[in-house]
C-alpha cells in the first residue's frame, strides 16, 4: 500500500485502539481479578471468576439465551427471506421505498418500540381488548419466551432483510433464466440456483440478528419481565446491581467467545468465505 | 435432402410497454438447419429467440414444434436448450457441475452423468478443468463451456445469443469453425443471433434478416449476398453501390445512360428499379472501353485489395480492385451481366 494511503488509516487506528481493544484488555484483566480480595489495586490474579460460571445457574442462562436467540434468528429468516424477495422482484423505484419502510421504525427509540409491544401485549392491552371485543378469551403472551422472542424478531427483522436484500438483488436474471432452461422447475431454481447464491447474504443478516439477539437485556427485562434471566441480563446485574465486575467480565469474555463460535460455525457454511461484506471479517 | 419442418413460427407479434418489437413473423426452421436472425440492434432477433426459448411470451401469434404449440409449454420441459449472450454460468459451480445441471435435473444417473460430461469435456478440450471455478477462466473457455452446457442434454434445438459477441475476433474466427463442425456432427438444429453480417455468412445454412421488427430476407448466404432484396440487405450484407436504373425489358436494364444486359427478369417495362453492384464486381478499364466513365477520387490500399472510390457525377462508386489507379484520371468501369442485382424500389 502506499505510504500516503496508510497515513488516512491512522485515525482509525487510534479510535480502534481508545473505544475497542483497551476496554477489551482492561475487560479481559478484570475478569482476572479475585474479588473477594475488595481491592483490585492488589492485582491478585484467579480464575475463580470463570469457574464460578460453570454452575448449573449460569450455564443454563447462557443456554437459554442462546436457545432464544437462535429461536429469534429464525423466525428473523423465515421471514425476512421471503419478504426480501417480494421486494427485489418490485420496480426498482418501488424497492428503494419499501426498504424505507422498513428501516424507518430503526429511528424510533428501541427502548420505545419495545415499551410499545407492552401496551399491545399486556394484560389490558391492546390485543385482548381485541380479543374480548370479538368475544374470545383472552392471552397471557407478556412475560413468556413468546413475548421475548416477537420483540426481537420485531427489533431485529431489518438486519436480516437488508443483507438478503442485496443478495437477491445482485443475482443475474440470466441465471434463474438458464436454470429453467437446463430444466429446472421453480422449487430446483430456487434450492439449487438461487438460494446458494444468496447463502452469503442469509449469513451475514443472521450473523446481525443473531449477535445482539444473543446479548440484548433490554427486551428480556421489559417482555420477559426479568423473571427469567438472560446472560445479558446477567451481566447487567453484575455491573449495575451486585457491583461485582470481575466476574461481569468473565461472563462478558465467555459469551463473546461463545459468539464468536457460533460466527465460526456459520462461516463454515459459506464455502467462498464472503459473507455479502457487510461484515469486515 | 429433402428438408423436415421442426418449428414454424406464424404471424408472431410482440408488443412490449407500448412498443411493437416483432411485427408478424413467418419463419419456418427446418431439422439440422443452421439457421442465423441476422439484423441491427434492436431489431427483435432477441426477442424472438426468447420466444423460442420460452423466457418471453408473445403478443400474438403461434410457435409451432414439431406439431405442438410450444407457447405452451414451459421452458423447463422444452428440447429446447440455450447458450446466453453472457453465457450466464453459476458461479457457484465448478465446471463439471455447471455442464452436469441440466442432467442432474433430469434426474439421469450419476454414472451416466459422469461419461456426458467427460465426453463433452473432451469436445470442447477442456479435460483438465472439469474441478476449477468458473471465474478462473478465460472469455473463450466460458464460452465453450456454456455450449457443453447446453448441448450434453442432446436438446433438438439450440439456441445461441450473440454468443461470439464478447471474445476477440481470432478467437471468434475459430470459434464460428468449431460451431459449425458440432452442428455438423451433433445434427441439431441451430438458431443463431447475430448482429455480424460476416458471422453470418460464415456459419448459416439459412440466413434471417431482420429489420425493425420484420424479415426482410430469408435465403442462403449466397442468395442474400448476391440477391439482396432491398436496399436494407443490401447495405447491411457488405459494402455495395446502389444506383437508381430502369428496366427497359426483360435482361436489360439502364443506368448512368447505358443499356446494360443482366438477368432479371419479370419487371414492367421502363419500371424504375434500383441495382445492386458489389465493389469487387465493378471493373477498372480504360476510358474507351468502359461502359461508363467518371474520375478516380481517392485510392486506399486494404492489404488484399485497393479501395477506389470513383465519381460519376456527383454519385460515388466503390471499386474493389487488385490494380490501383491514379487519383484525378478519368476511368471506365465495366460490370458483367451476372454481378448487376436489380430489385424493387424502397421496401
Amino acid at each position: 500500500m502506499h505510504e500516503s494511503t496508510k497515513r488516512l488509516s491512522y485515525p482509525y487506528i487510534v479510535w480502534i485502539s481508545i473505544i475497542i481493544i483497551i476496554p477489551m484488555l482492561l475487560i479481559f484483566l478484570y475478569s482476572l481479578i479475585d474479588p473477594s480480595d475488595g481491592n483490585p489495586m492488589a492485582f491478585r490474579l484467579t480464575i475463580d471468576n470463570y469457574v464460578k460460571f460453570f454452575s448449573p445457574i449460569y450455564i443454563s442462562t447462557l443456554a437459554r439465551s442462546l436457545w432464544i436467540a437462535v429461536w429469534s434468528t429464525l423466525a428473523c429468516l423465515l421471514l425476512g427471506y421471503p419478504l426480501a424477495w417480494v421486494i427485489a422482484q418490485c420496480h426498482p423505484k418501488k424497492q428503494s421505498s419499501l426498504l424505507l419502510l422498513f428501516i424507518m421504525p430503526m429511528w424510533i427509540n428501541m427502548l420505545l418500540r419495545t415499551y410499545a409491544w407492552i401496551s399491545i401485549l399486556g394484560k389490558n392491552g391492546i390485543l385482548n381488548n381485541i380479543l374480548e371485543f370479538f368475544h374470545l378469551a383472552p392471552v397471557d403472551i407478556m412475560y413468556t419466551d413468546f413475548a421475548i422472542i416477537l420483540g426481537m424478531v420485531y427489533n431485529f427483522l431489518p438486519f436480516m432483510v437488508l443483507p438478503i436484500h442485496t443478495a437477491i438483488a445482485k443475482v443475474d436474471k440470466n441465471l434463474i433464466d438458464a436454470a429453467r432452461d437446463l430444466g429446472a422447475n421453480n422449487r430446483q431454481v430456487f434450492s439449487k440456483v438461487v438460494f446458494p447464491l444468496t447463502l452469503p447474504g442469509i449469513i451475514t443478516g443472521v450473523i446481525m440478528v443473531f449477535l445482539p439477539a444473543v446479548s440484548t437485556f433490554v427486551i428480556p427485562q421489559l417482555l420477559g419481565g426479568g423473571q427469567f434471566m438472560m446472560i445479558g441480563n446477567l451481566i447487567e446485574k453484575q455491573f449495575l446491581l451486585t457491583g461485582n465486575w470481575y466476574f461481569g467480565s468473565a461472563l462478558s469474555m465467555i459469551l463473546m467467545i461463545f459468539i464468536l463460535l457460533s460466527i465460526w460455525l456459520m462461516k463454515r457454511f459459506d464455502s467462498d468465505g464472503q459473507a455479502g461484506g457487510a461484515l469486515p471479517w | 435432402m429433402t428438408k423436415t419442418p421442426l418449428i414454424e413460427i406464424k404471424n408472431l407479434t410482440k408488443e412490449y410497454d407500448g412498443d411493437i418489437i416483432l411485427k408478424g413473423i413467418d419463419l419456418t426452421i427446418h431439422e439440422d438447419e443452421f439457421v442465423t436472425l441476422l439484423g441491427p440492434s434492436g431489431c427483435g432477433k432477441t426477442t424472438l429467440l426468447r420466444i423460442i426459448g420460452g423466457f418471453d411470451t408473445p403478443t400474438s401469434g403461434e410457435v409451432v414444434f414439431k406439431g405442438k404449440d410450444l407457447i405452451q409449454i414451459p421452458s423447463y420441459k422444452r428440447e429446447i436448450n440455450t447458450v446466453f449472450q453472457k453465457y450466464a454460468l453459476f458461479p457457484h459451480l465448478n465446471v463439471f457441475d455447471n455442464i452436469a445441471f441440466g442432467l442432474r435435473m433430469k434426474k439421469v444417473p450419476e454414472s451416466e452423468i459422469t461419461e456426458r460430461v467427460n465426453r463433452m469435456l473432451k469436445m470442447i478440450k477442456l479435460t483438465d478443468f472439469a474441478n476449477r471455478r468458473i471465474d478462473s477462466l478465460s472469455g473463450g473457455q466460458q464460452q465453450r463451456i456454456a455450449i457443453a452446457r447446453a448441448l450434453v442434454n442432446r436438446p433438438k434445438v439450440l439456441l445461441l445469443d450473440e454468443p461470439l459477441g464478447a471474445l476477440d475476433l481470432k478467437l471468434r474466427q475459430d470459434m464460428q469453425y468449431e460451431l459449425k463442425e458440432i452442428q455438423r456432427e451433433m445434427g441439431i438444429t441451430f438458431i443463431f443471433v447475430t448482429h455480424d453480417q460476416e458471422e453470418a455468412l460464415t456459419m448459416s445454412d439459412t440466413i434471417v434478416v431482420l429489420n425493425d421488427g420484420l424479415i426482410q430476407q430469408i435465403g442462403t448466404p449466397v442468395d442474400i449476398y448476391n440477391e439482396p432484396r432491398n436496399r436494407f440487405v443490401a447495405n447491411f450484407i457488405g459494402e455495395s453501390n446502389i444506383v437508381d436504373a430502369v428496366m427497359i425489358e426483360d435482361y436489360k436494364v439502364k443506368f448512368e445512360g447505358h443499356v446494360f444486359e443482366c438477368v432479371d427478369r419479370g419487371y414492367n417495362p421502363n419500371e424504375a428499379v434500383e441495382v445492386v453492384i458489389r465493389p469487387e464486381d465493378l471493373q477498372i478499364v480504360d476510358k474507351e472501353k468502359g461502359a461508363f466513365t467518371g474520375v478516380v477520387d481517392s485510392v486506399i490500399f486494404k492489404g488484399v485489395h485497393y479501395e477506389i472510390i470513383v465519381m460519376v457525377e456527383g454519385r460515388e462508386y466503390i471499386v474493389h480492385s487488385t490494380q490501383s489507379a491514379e487519383v484525378g484520371s478519368v476511368v471506365g468501369m465495366i460490370v458483367a451481366p451476372a454481378d448487376i442485382h436489380v430489385m424493387e424500389v424502397g421496401i
